[in-house]
């Protein structure tokens, strides 16, 4: 029990691995910086792996039987003395506290298996894909932070933990989006990306508060417990605004409408980051987000609806934007994000273990194809439009071929691996609640056929039709390194197997995937099961748990698969310079219309962001600011300027009455008075010393002579 | 005419009167400080006069010791009269107490 006791070091490996980068990276030669990078990723997938074998060796005894496991290191935030409570929602306390604590169980050990494994091979691949960049180290120090922040969301026992590792993928993807910053697009994207998270972020808080407020606990387990414990009715108001909130979260970070429009920017970063971070991993945490918490999400039906709606029309949305793009990285975000729609419908219509399932299928191929277009683009010398690629198929045969395996397991063909994934949602949306998501159902179906065409498509114009690129990058075009061929072998067998954990039962498998999840979802399948069973008496129908009928839906979704690799194969099996998009040619309205992606982005920037003028009105936060730039300027420094005034306008009057009245007739008045009345007196004193003489001697006789004569 | 030869105190008096008369008509009419000085003089010793024709008729002699008092303080006046003299001069490069107006308004 070494590894599940240590589970805690998982984390910690990159962590370290990041803190050296962070510290001396700049020193280190590039064998260095991969050696511990890699280094720590390797021995965080041993550790994984040895982990999740002793949880199933512990959980399969009889006294912890499907029982996650815990392990507690400290109390991170808040305290266990009682000292810090606070009151939920029924007025009883509750002790605030979030531990640094880890829990296994077999929804995070698939994630902890596919995050590591495919990060240690997006790791090797990296080594040779960023072999001649700069900011090598920098490179790797972010890339494992992200396994950190990654790992620590996955292994997190609670919702605050959770948040901490949420964070931090959103940190490490701006980061990484940003990696050339220099250029401004790549400044722009990753702003872009941290902004429309911390929208999402910010639904998650509050959905957070909810649960600690109605719950009085942020524990996973002991939500769950309380979640089961039958004391919440279904459809309780506070669990629905909760849930809809966390699930707000969820479309910041795995980019679901309206908050998806930072993925297809994000492709800014370097080709490995979006294949882990914005493909594969990062991505997939609203996904497990929402899973972790389907307790909760079963509870709110309205959730869960909204949850299936918004998936499915992100599925569609996506695929048909995906239809038209030129950019080859492009293509994959689009497709990512449909296909993360896919799994939010899975788990919207109940079918956890089917969206599960998908992230885990999808992992690898996806990864697989966004490493091939890494390899593409490092063979085109940069290059990323698909109208000057073509004719690439015998010069990078390793990349073709490893790419054509992911693009057959993402269109649905049998037996590779998105097929079952991505029929077992079908197939659940479907048949779940007596049909009534049979709309949604609908959706998925068309948006399979139009994902076999944007892939099919993609490969056509890369690696068939006409070489349409400049001599120059056609004399250049190599194969790439045995470290970037390796991953994709790697990843291409997995596209290949993975799918076969899940192969179902009408098919004559087992499903050993579902079985290994069932520990978690099966209390949410007996509440959905009841549930589903009380509206079908309502409605008078019985399920049907008709073989038949799934085998049809099977063909049914190949026949879409191979129609839609059909049509791309007549479109663009011959492509050559100027060919043209079978789209267009039908419709250049709606050609246009997909080209610009719905004008989404600029419909945002008129409403949202204010970048653009809407007539002669600012919307949006610019608006915003420019109103309030307006009323600071007019409405506070008028009154500002105002005050001003008045203050001048009062000293001018003072100063009028103290020159005027009060040094005028006060002051000076009485020295004027003084003065003109010194006037005559000040005659008398003419200067000369005889005259006074002359006049006090007269003074003298005149006195004489009053008394002599008296 | 013996009676006339016999000097009396009224012939001192009427002396003492022309003189004082004498002295206040210099310091009225003369410009130069020196002069007006010396008549200052004069009427000093008219008043001596006086006061010994005063102390001869009495017989007394508080009269003449006056007059020496009053010449003690001619002198000192004189001192300090033309000690100014002087100080003015130095300034003014004249005498003429007429040009000497700067105490007037």
């Amino acid at each position: 029990m070494l590894f599940l006791k240590y589970i805690w070091l998982i984390p910690l490996l990159p962590a370290f691995g990041a803190t050296v980068m962070f510290f001396f990276g700049r020193k280190l030669q590039k064998a260095t910086v991969s050696a511990v990078c890699v280094g720590t990723i390797l021995l965080a997938f041993i550790m994984a792996c040895g982990a999740v074998r002793q949880y199933s060796a512990w959980s399969s005894t009889p006294e912890n039987y499907h029982q996650p496991y815990q392990t507690i290191l400290y109390t991170w935030l808040g305290t266990d003395t009682g000292h810090l409570n606070y009151n939920t929602h029924d007025g009883s306390p509750a002790p605030f506290q979030a531990d640094a604590g880890f829990l296994l169980d077999p929804l995070s050990s698939i994630w902890l298996l596919f995050v590591t494994g495919v990060g240690l091979l997006i790791h090797i691949y990296s080594t040779g894909y960023m072999a001649h960049e700069g900011g090598y180290y920098r490179f790797f120090g972010y890339l494992n932070l992200f396994m950190f922040s990654m790992l620590t969301l996955i292994l997190a026992n609670n919702y605050v933990l959770l948040f901490v590792g949420w964070e931090g993928v959103g940190l490490c993807s701006y980061l990484l989006i940003g990696f050339y910053f220099h250029r401004k697009s790549a400044s722009d994207a990753a702003a872009k990306a941290f902004i429309v998270n911390r929208i999402g972020d910010a639904g998650f808080l509050l959905g957070m508060f909810f649960i600690a407020w109605y719950f009085g606990s942020l524990r996973f387990t002991e939500v769950t417990n309380l979640a089961h414990s039958g004391r919440f009715i279904i459809g309780d108001p506070i669990i629905t605004a909760a849930t809809l909130l966390l699930f707000v979260g969820a479309c910041g970070k795995s980019a679901q409408l309206p908050l998806y429009v930072w993925l297809p920017d994000a492709m800014e970063g370097p080709t490995p980051v979006s294949a882990l971070i914005h493909a594969a991993t990062m991505v997939t945490a609203g996904v497990y987000m929402v899973a972790r918490s389907n307790a909760l999400f079963v509870l709110a039906p309205t959730s869960m609806k909204t949850v299936a709606i918004v998936g499915a029309l992100t599925a569609i949305f996506a695929a048909s934007i995906g239809l038209v793009q030129n950019d080859i990285k492009r293509v994959l975000a689009y497709s990512t994000i449909s296909q993360l729609g896919y799994m939010f419908l899975a788990l919207g219509v109940g079918a956890f273990a089917a969206g599960v399932f998908h992230v885990f299928t999808h992992a690898f191929f996806k990864a697989l194809l966004f490493l091939g277009a890494g390899s593409v683009i490092h063979s085109m010398s940069g290059e990323q439009d698909m109208r000057n690629m073509g004719d690439l198929g015998h010069r990078i045969p390793i990349t073709h071929r490893t790419m054509f395996i992911a693009t057959l397991a993402i269109a649905g063909i049998f037996p590779f691996a998105g097929f079952f994934s991505k029929d077992a949602i079908l197939w659940e949306t479907w048949s779940r609640e007596g049909g009534a998501y049979r709309i949604l159902w609908a959706v998925g179906y068309v948006t399979a056929f139009m994902t076999a065409f944007y892939m099919f498509r993609l490969m056509y114009l890369t690696f068939h039709g006409h070489p349409r690129m400049t001599h120059e990058v056609e004399h250049h075009i190599h194969e790439s390194p045995m470290s970037m061929t390796a991953p994709l072998v790697a990843l291409a067998l997995c596209a290949v197997f993975a799918g076969f954990l899940g192969w179902p039962h009408s098919l004559g498998g087992s499903d050993r995937f579902t079985a290994f999840l069932e520990p978690v979802f099966a209390p949410e399948a007996r509440v959905l099961q009841v549930e589903g069973r009380t509206r079908q008496l309502v409605a008078g129908v019985e399920e049907e748990h008709n073989t038949g009928t799934e085998w049809l839906l099977m063909a049914l979704s190949l026949g879409a698969a191979g129609f839609g690799w059909g049509m791309a194969w007549r479109s663009y099996r011959h492509a050559d310079k100027g060919y043209t998009e079978p789209i267009a040619a039908a419709s250049p309205r709606a050609y246009n219309i997909l080209l610009h992606k719905y004008y989404v982005d600029e419909g945002y920037d008129y409403v949202f962001t204010g970048r653009r003028k809407l007539g002669n009105v600012r919307l949006g936060v610019m608006g915003l600011g420019e109103a309030s730039s307006w009323f600071d300027t007019h409405i506070i420094d008028g009154a500002v300027n105002a005050a001003g005034w008045i203050t001048r306008l009062s000293a001018t009057v003072s100063s009028w009455w103290d020159k005027w009245i009060i040094d005028g007739i006060g002051v000076n008045g009485p020295a004027i008075l003084a003065r003109m009345l010194s006037y005559p007196t000040r005659l008398l004193e003419w200067g000369l010393v005889q005259w006074y003489a002359l006049v006090m001697t007269a003074g003298l006789v005149g006195f004489v002579f009053y008394y002599v004569y008296h | 005419m013996e009676s006339m030869l016999h000097i009396t105190t009224l012939h001192y008096l009427v002396l003492g009167a022309a003189l004082f008369l004498l002295g206040v008509i210099g310091v009225l009419t003369r410009r130069n400080v020196v002069i007006v000085l010396m008549s200052i003089e004069l009427i000093l010793n008219a008043v001596n006069l006086n006061l010994v024709a005063f102390s001869r008729m009495w017989g007394g002699l508080h009269g003449q010791v006056f007059a020496i008092f009053v010449i003690t303080d001619a002198a000192a006046e004189a001192a300090v009269g033309l000690g100014i003299l002087i100080a003015f001069f130095r300034n003014k490069e004249t005498v003429n107490v007429d040009e000497v107006n700067l105490l007037k308004w």
